[in-house]
This record gives structure tokens, C-alpha cells and sequence, in this order.
């Protein structure tokens, strides 16, 4: 699965207006993942997950910012997240099941910031993106 | 089964009740077939699904999506019994429709995507939570009588 032209143009339209908010849209979207997904939680021991929390804060802009690397890299997407595709390979070893839920609360919180910018289209496009960032993100894991 | 607390219950009858089933069920449908489209092997009989336009205005998906959400919408008043209320269309699904449960999952997480459009702010984390316990109930009791 790769990106056409027209989705690439989609996502790098959207993300100055994501990126903008990108703290905000990362804490949101972990904040979706562990209230609708509680399991997810599970790999979090170590981090105070109560909204609003500062720990939630910098890791939602910690997933946003890895995102900017790749729509950057739009073209290379392996490319720029091969070091975080070691880190989920040999020490974070999240379920790959995992890599969808997030995904899927990533698409709600862009959903619900920019009705307008999230068309059929777009919302194609900005899933497979996810789609794509999940499978680079659990290419080594065996 | 599906559990939701009070609080839960009362966040899902309230974004509900603000909902045009109508309209959704359609944007739904339709979001469906464009985000995944193998889900269109369904739906040969459904005429011009070409292109997302297409796909969004086609009669045939904004009728067939609120026959769905209106069917769902019926699943909403009878949480405690979802298995019994959806007991007929599993049946249908499974043994007339050919269609993978799968495909219910989709459906529902496009609808979850489709409500967050629709209520911006006020489809918060713990709504989308209630919602999630609801779609994944449905998806379950259209997928239980499956052999």
C-alpha cells in the first residue's frame, strides 16, 4: 500500500493546521485511546495517565512530532521512522494490534478539530497514512 | 452484553438524540465504501461508485445507510438485549448476505469517526468510549448467530 499524489497533497495540506496543535491533538488522541481502550493502558506503568496530565502532555507530542517526521518524509517513511522501528522492535514491543487502536483515536481527534478539512478523501488518505507509519513502526519485530 | 455505567448511558442517549439518523447513516455508509473500498463487493447492484463523489452522492448509499443506522438506532434502546434485537439480521447476514463481521467493526469505527465530525468538542474521550462499548455490542450481536 503507498500513498498517491493526491493523498500525499491531502496530508500536507492538513498537517500545518495539525501541527499547530500538535501538543493538544497527541494528548487528545492518547487520552481517546485509554479511555476507550483501557488494556492500552497496560503499557504505561511508569506514566501518570489522569487527563491533563503532564506526563500525557509530552508523550501526545512526542507521537505528533514522530508523525511531523514522516509527513516530512512523506516519500520515505521507513526512512524517517527506522530508529522508532527499532525501538517498538527490541524494546517497547507494543502489541501490533495496539498500532490500529491509536490509529483509529488519531482519525477521531482530527475528525472532531477540522469537520471541514476531513472529507471522505482526506479521511482515506489520513488512514492510510496511519496505516503505513503502523507497519514501519512493526516491520522488525520478527 | 454490553456494560455502560449511568454516565455512559446518559452520554450515548444524549449525542443520539441530536443525531439525523438519516444523514449519518448515509455519510457512514458511504465513508465505508471509500475508506476501505473492498467493502464495495457488496454492493455491485448500487450503480456509480467511482470516485468518493460518486460514492457520496450515490441515492442507492444514502438509502441503504439510513436503513442501517435506523436499524442500529433500534439497537441503541435495547442495550441490555442487543443478541435478541439483532438475532434475525445476523441471521440474514450470515446466511443470505455472505458479509464478514469483520466488516461490522468498520463500520462502526467509521461511524464513531462520522460522530466526532459531527459534534466536534462535545464528542469527548469519554463518549467516544460509551460509543466504542456500543458499536463493538452491535458488532458482536451481528456476528453471533454465524455458523
Amino acid at each position: 500500500m503507498s500513498l498517491t499524489k493526491a493523498e500525499r497533497t491531502v496530508i500536507l495540506s492538513m498537517w500545518d493546521k495539525i501541527s499547530a496543535q500538535a501538543d493538544a491533538i497527541g494528548t487528545e488522541a492518547l487520552e481517546r485511546l485509554f479511555a476507550s481502550y483501557p488494556q492500552t493502558k497496560t503499557y504505561f506503568p511508569h506514566l501518570d495517565l489522569r487527563p491533563g496530565s503532564a506526563h500525557l502532555r509530552v508523550h501526545g507530542a512526542k507521537v505528533v512530532a514522530a508523525l511531523g517526521d514522516a509527513v516530512k518524509s512523506i516519500d520515505n517513511i521507513a526512512g524517517a521512522l527506522a530508529k522508532l522501528s527499532e525501538l517498538h522492535a527490541y524494546i517497547l514491543r507494543v502489541d501490533p494490534v495496539n498500532f490500529k487502536l491509536l490509529s483509529h483515536c488519531l482519525l477521531v481527534t482530527v475528525a472532531s478539530h477540522f469537520p471541514a478539512d476531513f472529507t471522505a478523501d482526506a479521511h482515506t488518505a489520513w488512514d492510510k497514512f496511519l496505516c503505513i507509519v503502523s507497519c514501519v513502526l512493526t516491520e522488525k519485530y520478527r | 452484553m454490553v456494560h455502560l455505567t449511568a454516565d455512559e448511558k446518559s452520554l450515548v442517549s444524549g449525542l443520539w438524540s441530536k443525531v439525523n439518523v438519516d444523514e449519518v447513516g448515509g455519510e457512514a455508509l458511504g465513508r465505508l465504501l471509500v475508506v476501505y473500498p473492498w467493502t464495495q463487493r457488496f454492493f455491485d447492484s448500487f450503480g456509480d461508485l467511482s470516485s468518493p463523489d460518486a460514492v457520496m452522492g450515490n441515492p442507492k448509499v444514502k438509502a441503504h445507510g439510513k436503513k442501517v443506522l435506523n436499524s442500529f438506532s433500534d439497537g441503541l434502546k435495547n442495550l441490555d438485549n442487543l443478541k435478541g434485537t439483532f438475532a434475525k439480521l445476523s441471521e440474514l447476514h450470515c446466511d443470505k448476505l455472505h458479509v464478514d463481521p469483520e466488516n461490522f467493526k468498520l463500520l462502526g469505527n467509521v461511524l464513531v469517526c462520522v460522530l466526532a465530525r459531527h459534534f466536534g468538542k462535545q464528542f469527548t474521550p469519554q463518549a467516544q468510549g460509551a460509543f466504542q462499548k456500543v458499536v463493538a455490542g452491535v458488532a458482536n450481536a451481528l456476528a453471533h448467530k454465524y455458523h
